[in-house]
C-alpha cells in the first residue's frame, strides 16, 4: 500500500484485512483508517511516536515507551495487523503473543529476567523497590518451577498465561 | 518489609480524579494468592493503551465535524451552484463592504469621544461601551450570524465575572454585541507567567470589584474545543472572590461550522470562510449566576459551573486540560498508576 491514501478502495481494504489475518471486519477497518489519517497530521503514511504521544491517554500509559518501540513507523497496513491483537476475535493465543513481544524488547524470542524486571519497573515506577522487586519475581517464579537464570520462550508464556480470564479486546467503533 | 516507598513528586490532591472519569471496566481488581501470571499479566495495562490508540476522547474534542453535504444530486447540485454563486459574488462583497462602514463609523465616532468627553467619566465610558456593541453588530453582520439570546441580560454590577464555552474567536463577538465585556482568555501556566500570576490575579480581582469597569468575561478552557465537548475548566476564574455567571454558548452547525480546527486552518481562512456562508446560526444561554458554596473548593466549583454549561447546551464533558494539545500530560498520571498496581501487589503478597 506504500505512502497513505486519502480515499481508500475496496482493494485495499481486502488487502489489509488478508494482512490481518481476518481479525477486523471491512467496517472496522475503515474506521481505523479514519483514526490513522486523524493521528497522522501531514500525512506521512505513518504515525510518528510525538504523535502517539499527543494522545494524553497514551502518553499516560506505563508501557507507551515499549509499545511506541513496536509502533513506530508502522504504515496502515501494519498498523492494523499490530492492532488485530486486540480484536474480540483473536485467540488467547495470539494475544499471549503479543504480550510476548513487549517483554521480548530485543526480539530474541527470549524472556530473561532482567526483561521482565524492567517491565515490573515500568509499571510499578518508584512504588516499590528494586530489591523487592527483584525478590517478589524470583519468589514467583520459583514456585511456578522456574529458575532466576533461565528465559522463558512464548511456550511458557502461553503456559504461565493462558486462562479463561485473560481478556485483551478493544472495540472499534463503527459508524 | 512490605514498605511502600513514596514518590517524591507530590501527588496533586486539587486536581479532579481523572481516574473517575476514563473507562476501566477492564481493570478489576484482582484478589487471592499472588501468582507469577498476575505479575506478568499485562493485558490490562496494553488494553488501556491499545484503546487509547483506536479512540480517546481528548483528539474528539478537537475533531471538526463538518455538516453532511446535501449537494449529492442531480436536482440539488445546480442548486448548490447557485448558492455559491450568490455567496461568493453577492454577500460575500456586501459583507466586506458592511464591515469597512463598520469600522469607518466605530473609528470616526471612538476617537472624539475618546479624547473630547475627558470631563464627563461616566457618560464617555457609557458611550465607548455602545460604539463596541456596535462594531461587534457590525462583525456579527458580516457573516450574518443569527444569534438568539435566552436569558435575562446580564446587568452591570460589580463583584461579578461571566464565564463561557470555548469554541472560536467569534464567541467573544457574539456576546460582546450584546454587552461591553473585557475579556481575558486564561493562558497557561496560570493566567500568564507563574511569578506574575499573584499580580494579575490582584489586578483581576480589583477589576471586578471596582463598580464602573467592564464587566469580565472569561474563557476557563482555555483554547477552542469543537461545541460538542466542554474539556476542564481552570480554576482562575472561580478564586476571584465573585459570583460566577455561566453563560452557554452552542452553534447550529447548519450552514457552516464555526469551530476554527487552528490544526486544519488558519484563522483568515476560517474568518472567510464564514464570510461566504449563508448564515452562523447559536444560541446564547445566560445563566443562573453561581457562588461558591460554603465547603467547596475553587476546582469543585468550577467543575460544577461547567457541568451546567454543558448541560444547557448539550456538551459532553472530558476530564482534560485544553493545554494538552501543547504540551504532554503531567508524570503525575502515570504515578498514580503505578501506584495503584504497586499497592495491589503488595497488598497480595501479605494475603500469602
Amino acid at each position: 500500500m506504500g505512502s497513505a491514501l486519502s480515499v481508500l478502495t475496496q482493494y485495499d481494504i481486502e488487502e489489509v484485512q488478508e494482512h490481518c489475518n481476518h481479525l477486523f471486519t471491512q467496517q472496522e477497518i475503515v474506521t481505523l483508517y479514519k483514526r490513522f489519517c486523524q493521528l497522522d497530521r501531514n500525512s506521512k503514511g505513518f504515525i510518528s511516536s510525538d504523535e502517539f504521544l499527543s494522545v494524553p491517554e497514551f502518553a499516560m500509559n506505563p508501557l507507551s515507551q515499549r509499545l511506541l518501540k513496536m509502533t513506530d513507523g508502522l504504515n496502515f497496513k501494519d498498523f492494523v495487523a499490530f492492532l488485530s491483537a486486540f480484536s474480540a476475535r483473536a485467540t488467547v493465543q495470539q494475544k499471549i503473543e503479543i504480550i510476548f513481544k513487549v517483554y521480548d524488547s530485543d526480539s530474541n524470542g527470549k524472556v530473561t529476567f532482567k526483561d521482565l524486571i524492567e517491565v515490573l519497573q515500568d509499571l510499578s515506577g518508584a512504588f516499590i523497590s528494586d530489591k523487592q522487586r527483584e525478590e517478589v519475581l524470583s519468589q514467583l517464579l520459583q514456585e511456578a518451577g522456574y529458575k532466576k537464570e533461565s528465559s522463558l520462550m512464548l511456550d511458557d508464556f502461553i503456559k504461565i498465561l493462558d486462562h479463561q480470564g485473560l481478556k485483551m479486546e478493544v472495540e472499534i467503533p463503527v459508524d | 518489609m512490605n514498605k511502600l516507598n513514596t514518590s517524591s513528586s507530590e501527588l496533586d490532591l486539587d486536581r479532579p480524579n481523572i481516574e473517575d472519569y476514563l473507562p476501566s471496566g477492564s481493570i478489576q481488581e484482582p484478589h487471592g494468592e499472588l501468582r507469577l501470571r498476575d505479575l506478568l499479566d499485562i493485558s490490562p495495562t496494553l488494553t488501556e493503551a491499545a484503546g487509547a490508540i483506536v479512540d480517546d476522547s481528548f483528539t474528539r474534542c478537537f475533531k471538526s465535524n463538518p455538516p453532511e453535504p446535501w449537494n449529492w444530486n442531480i436536482y440539488l447540485f445546480p442548486l448548490w451552484c447557485l448558492g455559491v454563486v450568490v455567496r461568493y459574488m453577492i454577500l460575500f462583497p456586501l459583507r466586506v463592504m458592511v464591515l469597512m462602514l463598520g469600522w469607518i463609523v466605530f473609528l470616526s465616532c471612538y476617537f472624539p469621544v475618546h479624547f473630547l468627553l475627558t470631563g464627563q467619566e461616566k457618560l464617555r465610558k457609557r458611550l465607548e461601551r455602545g460604539l463596541v456593541e456596535l462594531i461587534c453588530s457590525f462583525f456579527v453582520a458580516s457573516w450574518t450570524g443569527v444569534v438568539k439570546y435566552h436569558g435575562p441580560r446580564p446587568s452591570m454590577r460589580p463583584k461579578q465575572v461571566f464565564v463561557a464555552n470555548h469554541t472560536s474567536m467569534i464567541d467573544f463577538i457574539v456576546l460582546e454585541q450584546m454587552t461591553a465585556f473585557a475579556v481575558i482568555m486564561q493562558k497557561h501556566p496560570g493566567w500568564v507567567e507563574a511569578k506574575d500570576r499573584e499580580i494579575v490575579a490582584r489586578k483581576l480581582r480589583e477589576h471586578v470589584h471596582g463598580a464602573d469597569n467592564n464587566p469580565l468575561l472569561i474563557f476557563p478552557e482555555g483554547t477552542c474545543v469543537n461545541n460538542h465537548y466542554t474539556v476542564m475548566f481552570k480554576k482562575g476564574a472561580f478564586e476571584l472572590g465573585c459570583t460566577v455567571c455561566p453563560i452557554a454558548v452552542k452553534y447550529n452547525k447548519i450552514f457552516v461550522d464555526a469551530f476554527w480546527n487552528s490544526r486544519k486552518q488558519s484563522f483568515t481562512t476560517h474568518l472567510l470562510q464564514l464570510m461566504t456562508s449563508w448564515a452562523v446560526v447559536c444560541d446564547v444561554w445566560y445563566l443562573e449566576p453561581q457562588n461558591l458554596k460554603p465547603g467547596e473548593t475553587a476546582i469543585e466549583f468550577a467543575e460544577r459551573v461547567r457541568d451546567i454549561i454543558s448541560v444547557r447546551a448539550g456538551l459532553k464533558k472530558v476530564p482534560w486540560d485544553g493545554y494538552l494539545k501543547y504540551s504532554r500530560p503531567s508524570p503525575k498520571h502515570r504515578e498514580q498508576k503505578q501506584q495503584s498496581f504497586a499497592e495491589s501487589i503488595l497488598r497480595r503478597l501479605e494475603e500469602k
